[in-house]
């Protein structure tokens, strides 16, 4: 069975159609891409899998579990997490704090335990300190240390990308979207981050679905490669076939005039 | 004078094409007259609404001093010292500059006084230009009274312009001195009060008249101005450590601030009279609600503009069910059975309130609750539900507070001090405990991005109810002290403006920090007054709104972070600043960084 299956799945803005009937399916520990041009839907598929989007038709099935329709923190909660291709952080909470809010779906006290300082409070919120500087670790020294309780916003765009994979990462997920992880990242930065991205896979066991433009990112990493153009599933495949399939081609680059089909 | 200082700046501003070089020199061409209209229509409005008139009688130093005139004259001084402040001309031109611009600011009220003198109709549309606002700005006198204070205004500008001029240690010496006067002479009550077992302190600084004596006026301000310059002075190194970016530091200096207010506010009630006491308990009522509100507002980020239907709910439920004469069913519990129902009648008033609203967002969240505390007000005031509320009539004898035998209600405002001010320190313990907890960050999150919260698994939804309904709790408190305290609720206790003054109270003080809010409630409640308690400066009565108009006005612009803000809110509203610090601090490890990358590659 696979760990995320998406049957017929549509999604329309007024008359623009973002997703047209879209088959999906990812396996447990794939590494998928998904690419197109832009505007071809995409990140609305991010978004109605996360539940951003109830989706017009179609069903999303998680883990054996319908999840259309649930609302974005019980999705995050089933084990999908997300990260945003605009970056979003919560700017003015320091890192630490950023990444102790993605704690927040697997913790449990409330406004009472906070008010007596219960032991099992006092131990919860250890224990979501110490998850933290775990998965910060995952990043080697880069934002660990002073960088802790360093507001958001004085992180440099690089930096800022990689404490949204970890917030995503604390939500410990069994399937994670980053959309766009290396777009304004400079080569050896996309180069590191293609790296991590294989770690999530091989170390934390996180399957990753991933929408990216750097077809060397994609190549090195993708197990398989599903291209939307328009909201349609044009392609799927491994990399190699997809980069060499005529349709693919033609939604990239147009059609030539002196390749004109019947 | 002016005309060479204008012509030498005009010609600066025109002739040099490179705006670095026009930036310097652009604005004292502009500001002579600009600061001096200011503070000349200041001086003429303040006298025109009758307020520099109503606190003509609130005297600073007796006899020659009182608070109407220097709030009429203080703008004189102001644009004297702006105008050379902001001139970079040589100290005499810069000295006569200022005096131009009290002399133009002086014109302004001169002619306001000439202009009501001759035509007596005015006042039929302006009650307050009075002949009494014509003596008052002509000083008293009959002939020359416009000329005399148009060189009073003269003499300020130019004493501005020296003031200017002189050290930065000097002229904040000067200013602290002049403020301990001012603050002194406005506090009378509080001094004498405070001091009944120890009378030869204010004996010695006041006139029985009221005000300062001249003699202790300069004593004092030879006293407070000479603390100031000696090299030992605290101020600044506290607020320095409160803003501290070490946590320790931080949490160290709160520490001892709160003990010294522990130990006050358990010697104060004892030594303050009764109408202080009063004065307190409505300081600490208004702050209980604010502390409420910034759990709303502060952590959770939810504008919400009908925060007193909660307070009318907690009110409402105690007195129905602890008054002999309630309306509809009298069980007559005392007022700490009756405490857990008020408790859980916020829960559901919150509940009720939040479930609707929670999915708006900004702007209509705030107008929806606004709606909303409306419609508790005239429900409550309904002729449909008189028979349960009793409308207009309100409720009436509602017993005190029990406590070790003895009632505890307006006749007795010591103890209503005690119980305000442990409530407010239960409010105090709620809100520092949670914020810093997980439902406190779900907060955070959801006031820096709500979208994003939601999308990381903080349901947001139930995240926002517990803000509205912890809000609602402490707001039920407040008015199940306050039925207690005055006796009787009506209606007209729990109108907008209760709402909008609890929102001022938070934003003046600092959102989201505690101190902060408790400052606000000082300032606002306890200096100016609530909506409708009287505040030290009772004289302020119907311009209270008028000040609070300003004083908001002049935060936003100067400091929106408010008094005493939250590390967050100060770092969100000075990012820039923020950056240049980090950026220094770590100049070094920043650095280091592509090195890095350069070797893990």
């Amino acid at each position: 069975m696979p760990m995320l299956e998406t049957r017929g799945l549509t999604k329309t803005f007024g008359g623009v159609k973002a997703l047209q009937s879209v088959d999906f399916s990812i396996d447990q520990g794939e590494i998928v891409s998904v690419i197109g041009p832009n505007g071809a839907g995409k990140t609305s598929f991010f978004n109605v899998i996360s539940g951003f989007f109830k989706p017009d038709e179609g069903h999303i099935i998680f883990q054996g579990e319908h999840i259309a329709g649930l609302t974005p923190s019980q999705i995050t909660t089933a084990g999908i997490a997300r990260t945003f291709q605009n970056v979003r952080l919560f700017a003015n909470l320091t890192v630490l704090e950023n990444v102790m809010v993605g704690q927040h779906c697997r913790t449990h006290r409330g406004i009472f335990g906070a008010i007596f300082q219960t032991a099992a409070f006092k131990r919860e919120e250890r224990e979501i300190e110490e998850k933290a500087k775990e998965v910060l670790s995952f990043f080697g020294s880069r934002l660990v240390g002073y960088r802790f309780d360093q507001p958001a916003f004085v992180l440099s765009y690089a930096n800022r990308r990689r404490l949204e994979i970890a917030r995503a990462m604390a939500t410990e997920p069994a399937l994670m979207l980053l959309d766009e992880p290396t777009a304004g990242m400079n080569p050896r930065e996309s180069v590191e981050l293609t790296g991590l991205i294989g770690k999530l896979r091989d170390e934390l066991g996180i399957t990753v679905v991933m929408i990216e433009h750097d077809m060397r990112v994609v190549g090195e990493v993708s197990d398989r490669v599903v291209v939307l153009d328009h909201g349609v599933k044009i392609a799927e495949g491994s990399y190699d076939e997809v980069s060499a399939n005529e349709d693919v081609i033609e939604a990239y680059l147009g059609r030539p005039a002196d390749m004109e089909r019947a | 004078m002016t005309e060479t200082r204008e012509g030498e700046v005009r010609g600066t501003t025109t002739d040099t094409g490179v705006p670095g070089d026009a930036i310097p020199a652009a604005p004292s061409r502009f500001f002579v007259p600009r600061y001096a209209f200011i503070s000349g229509g200041t001086m003429a409005f303040v006298a025109a609404i009758g307020l520099a008139t109503a606190f003509n009688r609130r005297l600073i130093i007796n006899p020659i001093l009182s608070l109407g005139y220097l709030i009429l004259v203080a703008p004189a001084f102001v644009a004297g010292y702006l105008t050379a402040r902001r001139s970079t001309a040589s100290a005499a031109a810069r000295v006569a500059a200022a005096a131009v611009a009290g002399f133009v600011a002086g014109l302004i009220p001169a002619a306001l006084a000439l202009l009501v003198d001759n035509v007596p109709a005015l006042r039929q549309t302006f009650p307050n230009m009075s002949p009494e606002m014509v003596q008052f700005l002509r000083f008293g006198q009959e002939t020359g009274g416009e000329l005399l204070l148009i060189g009073i205004a003269t003499a300020l500008g130019a004493l501005g312009g020296v003031v200017s001029i002189l050290p930065t240690q000097v002229q904040k010496a000067l200013a602290v001195g002049t403020e301990s006067v001012v603050l002194l002479a406005i506090f009378q009550q509080v001094v004498v009060d405070a001091f009944r077992w120890f009378r030869t302190l204010p004996n010695f600084l006041y006139e029985p008249a009221g005000g300062l004596s001249i003699v202790s006026a300069v004593v004092v301000f030879v006293v407070t101005a000479g603390l100031t310059l000696s090299p030992r002075t605290n101020l600044p190194s506290i607020r320095s450590r409160l803003t501290s970016p070490d946590r320790s530091v931080r949490t160290r200096t709160s520490i001892t601030i709160a003990v010294v207010v522990a130990v006050l506010l358990i010697g104060l009630p004892q030594l303050m009279g009764g109408i202080l006491n009063e004065l307190l308990t409505n300081v600490g009522l208004f702050l209980l609600m604010a502390l409420g509100l910034n759990i709303v507002v502060g952590l959770a980020g939810l504008l919400d503009l009908g925060y007193v239907a909660f307070f009318a709910v907690g009110a409402y439920t105690m007195a129905l069910l602890t008054s002999p004469i309630s309306p509809a069913f009298t069980p007559m519990l005392t007022w700490w059975q009756a405490f857990p129902f008020v408790i859980i009648a916020s829960i559901i008033a919150g509940i009720m309130v939040g479930t609707p609203v929670i999915r708006m967002r900004g702007d209509y969240l705030a107008i929806v609750t606004l709606g909303f505390g409306e419609i508790v007000r005239f429900v409550l005031l309904s002729d449909w539900m008189a028979p349960f509320f009793g409308g207009a009539q309100g409720i009436r004898n509602v017993p005190g507070i029990p406590v070790f035998g003895t009632e505890v209600n307006a006749t007795s405002p010591q103890l209503m001090v005690y119980l305000v001010i442990i409530f407010v320190l239960l409010a105090a313990y709620v809100t520092w405990r949670v914020q810093d907890s997980r439902l406190g960050r779900a907060w955070a999150a959801i006031r820096e991005d709500e979208d994003v919260a939601e999308a990381i698994g903080v349901d947001t939804v139930k995240a926002k109810l517990m803000a509205f309904v912890t809000g609602a709790v402490l707001a039920g408190w407040g008015g199940a002290l306050f039925a207690a305290k005055v006796g009787s609720v009506f209606t007209n206790s729990f109108e907008i403006i209760v709402s909008i003054v609890i929102l001022v109270i938070v934003i003046v003080g600092g959102m989201g920090n505690i101190v902060g809010v408790a400052a606000g409630a000082v300032v606002l409640i306890g200096v100016l007054g609530g909506p409708q308690q009287p505040g030290l400066l009772q004289e302020f009565g119907e311009y209270k709104l008028l000040i609070y108009g300003a004083l908001l006005v002049f935060m936003m612009l100067n400091r929106p972070e408010g008094l005493i803000p939250s590390a967050r809110r100060a770092r969100e509203l000075h990012q820039e600043e923020f950056l240049q610090d980090a950026w220094l601090d770590k100049a070094g490890e920043v650095s280091d960084e592509p090195a890095k990358t350069g070797a893990e590659a």
